[in-house]
C-alpha cells in the first residue's frame, strides 16, 4: 500500500456506507492519521446505488476530488456487482471486499478478472445475527481492518465503541452488537 | 505562542458551526438551504443546549433572514446568518442595503450552483454574482480555512476602518460535507480574539440617536458609495493585520492569497477554494518530475488585491486562470477578466488563458488540472494562446 490509502464504498442508500466512511475517518483521525470521508451526493434515495470515499494517510491531504483509483473497494450489496462497474479504476494490486455468501473464488469468477485480490464476508448474515437487522456497514469495516493496515484492530474497536456509544446513547445492546459484528467479520473474512 | 488546539475530524459545515458557537453572536436569523443547512442545524443544537446565548430567529425566507440580520445589526447586536445559492439570490436587494448601512455582518456562504437547471452542487455562480454588492469576500480551501476565515471575519467586519459585511465562502459538499482533519482553537481564545462587540453608532443607543436607512438622493448618494469604496480599500490592510494577529494564536498563516511553490515557477494556475488543494497535489507531482509549476490561490476577492496579484504573478511566463462560474460575457470568467485587467499597467505580460470548470459540481480531478498545466506548456512552446477560453471537461 502506498502512503495514501484510497477507499471507495459501493452500497445502496440506507446500508450505511456514508456512516462507515465517516466512522472510519473519525477512528483513523483519533489514531493520528490524516483523513477524508465523504459520500458522492446525488439523488439520495433508499435503495439507489451510492458511492462514498475515504482517504487516509500520514501527511496532510489536499486533494478535494472523488477517488478515481482506489486501493480498496468495499461492496456492501452484492447485487451491485454487474449493474455497477465496481472495479472501475481499482489499482492492479488493489483489493475488493464484497458482502456476500459466495466464496472469494466464486466472487472472483463473477467479477471475471484476475487482476485484483478478492475477499468475501457474509456481512449481512453477521449483522442480522448480531444486531438483528441487515445493516452490513460495521461488519464490513471489521473485514477491512483485517485485510488492510490502517490502525490496530483493538484500538479501532475501542474508538468505535466510543463513537457508537454517542450515536446510540442508552442502547448498549446495539453498540455491543455492532462491536461483535465487527469482531466476527474480522475473523470470518476470506481472501482468495 | 499559539494556543493548544483540539485535533478533530469534522465537515466544513460542522467546523463553521463550532466557530459560530465560539463567537457566540447576539442574533442569528436563518433559513435552511442545501448545502448550508447543517451549519444552522448544528448551531441550533448549541442554542437549545444553552452553549450560546444567541437569539436564533428561524424566519420564512432568505430575504427575511438577511433583513432580520440587518435589523439586529443596526440595533447594536453582533448578528450573523448563513446561506447558499438561491438563498443568496433571494437576499440580493438586502445585500446592497447591508453594505450601505455599514452593518458588520458575517455570513458563511456554502457555494452552490444557481438554478437552472436545478442543481445542488458546488460552483461559484452564487457569490461571483454578488461581487458588486459591497461585501468583503473570503474563500476557503478546506474546513480548517473555513473555520479560520470565519473567526477572522468578525474582526475584519467590525474594524472601525472597515465596517462592512463579510461573506466567508467554502465549496458546497466538497468541503461543507466532507470530513477532514482540522484544529479547533479553545473557546476562550476565540472569545478573547473576537472580543465584545461595541458599535459606535446603533439604533438602541438613546444617548446618541441615529437614523438608519433614510433617502439619499443626488446630493449625498455618491458620497455614501465613495465611503463604502474607501472602506473596502481600507479592508485590505486590516485583513492582513488581523491575519497576523490570528497567526499568533493559531500558528496558521493567511494573506490576501496563497502562493504555492511560485518562487521559480514558469507556469501557474490561479484557482479558488477546494480545487486549489487538488492543484497542490498536481504541483507536487510535476515538481517531482522537475517541471517548474506553481499555484496561486486567491483568498480575498473583495477587496480585489490587483497590485499584489500582479506582483505575485509577473515572474511567471504562462498563467491559467480557472473560473468556477460562467458569466456569459464570452470574454472570460470573472477572475480572468479582473486579473487580466490588473496586468494592463504591468511591463510583464505573461501568456494568459481562462478555463471555466467544475460547474454544478462537475468533479475536477488531478487529471484535468494536469491537462491545464500541459496546455500551458504547449502555449509556451508556441509562444501564444490559441484558445483564450476553454470549458474544461465539456461534451460538445
Amino acid at each position: 500500500m502506498s502512503n495514501l490509502l484510497e477507499i471507495r464504498w459501493h452500497a445502496r442508500g440506507g446500508q450505511g456506507a456514508k456512516t462507515a466512511s465517516t466512522l472510519l475517518a473519525e477512528s483513523s483521525m483519533a489514531a493520528g492519521k490524516y483523513v477524508q470521508g465523504f459520500p458522492e451526493y446525488g439523488p439520495e434515495r433508499m435503495g439507489a446505488p451510492i458511492k462514498a470515499y475515504n482517504r487516509i494517510g500520514d501527511a496532510p491531504i489536499t486533494i478535494h476530488s472523488n477517488v478515481e483509483s482506489p486501493d480498496v473497494v468495499m461492496v456492501l450489496d452484492p447485487t451491485l456487482v454487474g449493474p455497477v462497474d465496481v472495479t472501475e479504476g481499482l489499482k492492479p494490486d488493489g483489493i475488493i471486499i464484497i458482502n456476500t455468501t459466495l466464496s472469494p473464488e466464486e466472487a472472483k469468477q463473477k467479477l471475471g478478472s484476475d487482476e485484483f485480490k478478492v475477499a468475501t464476508v457474509d456481512a449481512s448474515g453477521i449483522s442480522t445475527e448480531c444486531i438483528g437487522r441487515d445493516i452490513p456497514n460495521t461488519p464490513m469495516m471489521g473485514a477491512l481492518l483485517k485485510l488492510v493496515e490502517i490502525l490496530p484492530f483493538d484500538e479501532f474497536l475501542a474508538r468505535m465503541r466510543e463513537d457508537l456509544s454517542v450515536k446510540f446513547r442508552g442502547r448498549e445492546n446495539i453498540v455491543e452488537g455492532n462491536i461483535e459484528a465487527m469482531r466476527r467479520a474480522f475473523e470470518e473474512v476470506k481472501l482468495a | 505562542m499559539a494556543a493548544e488546539q483540539k485535533r478533530v475530524a469534522m465537515t466544513g459545515n460542522e467546523a463553521v458551526a463550532h466557530g459560530m458557537r465560539q463567537i457566540d453572536p447576539d442574533v442569528v436569523a436563518a433559513y435552511p438551504i442545501t448545502p448550508q443547512t447543517d451549519i444552522v442545524q448544528f448551531f441550533a443544537s448549541f442554542v437549545s443546549n444553552g452553549q450560546v446565548k444567541t437569539e436564533l430567529a428561524t424566519v420564512e425566507s432568505e430575504h427575511s433572514a438577511m433583513s432580520a440580520t440587518v435589523g439586529a445589526s443596526m440595533a447594536g447586536a453582533r448578528a450573523m446568518t448563513a446561506t447558499s445559492s438561491q438563498g443568496l439570490a433571494l437576499m440580493w436587494e438586502i445585500l446592497h442595503i447591508t453594505s450601505s448601512y455599514r452593518a458588520p455582518i458575517v455570513m458563511p456562504v456554502v457555494n452552490r450552483a444557481l438554478s437552472g437547471p436545478i442543481n445542488i452542487h458546488c460552483d461559484h455562480s452564487d457569490t461571483m454574482g454578488s461581487l458588486t454588492t459591497g461585501w468583503i469576500q473570503i474563500y476557503a480551501e478546506s474546513a480548517q480555512e473555513a473555520y479560520d476565515n470565519l473567526i477572522q471575519a468578525v474582526r475584519i467586519a467590525e474594524h472601525p476602518d472597515v465596517l462592512l459585511p463579510v461573506m466567508v465562502c467554502q465549496d458546497g459538499f466538497i468541503t461543507s460535507h466532507g470530513i477532514e482533519n482540522l484544529n479547533l482553537l479553545p473557546d476562550e481564545v476565540v472569545k478573547e480574539f473576537v472580543g465584545e462587540y461595541k458599535p459606535e453608532h446603533y439604533l438602541l443607543n438613546l444617548e446618541n440617536p441615529i437614523t438608519v436607512g433614510p433617502l439619499a438622493l443626488q446630493d449625498s448618494y455618491t458620497e455614501v458609495k465613495y465611503q463604502q469604496a474607501k472602506a473596502m480599500e481600507n479592508a485590505k490592510q486590516v485583513i492582513l493585520d488581523i491575519a497576523a494577529e490570528y497567526e499568533k494564536i493559531s500558528g496558521r498563516k493567511y494573506g490576501l492569497f496563497e502562493a504555492y511553490k511560485m518562487e521559480d515557477a514558469e507556469r501557474a494556475i490561479v484557482v479558488l477554494s477546494s480545487t486549489a488543494g487538488t492543484a497542490k497535489a498536481v504541483v507536487d507531482n510535476l515538481r517531482a518530475k522537475g517541471e517548474k509549476v506553481g499555484l496561486l490561490k486567491p483568498r480575498v476577492l473583495r477587496p480585489f488585491p490587483a497590485k499584489e496579484l500582479v506582483d505575485a504573478l509577473s515572474s511567471v511566463q504562462a498563467i491559467a486562470i480557472m473560473d468556477r462560474a460562467e458569466t456569459f460575457s464570452t470574454a472570460g470568467g470573472q477572475l480572468f477578466v479582473e486579473i487580466r485587467s490588473a496586468f494592463y499597467e504591468s511591463d510583464k505580460r505573461p501568456l494568459m488563458k481562462n478555463y471555466i470548470f467544475g460547474l454544478g459540481g462537475r468533479d475536477t480531478t488531478t487529471r484535468e488540472i494536469s491537462r491545464v498545466y500541459a496546455d500551458l506548456a504547449a502555449a509556451l512552446e508556441k509562444g501564444r494562446v490559441d484558445e483564450l477560453i476553454t470549458h474544461l471537461d465539456v461534451r460538445e
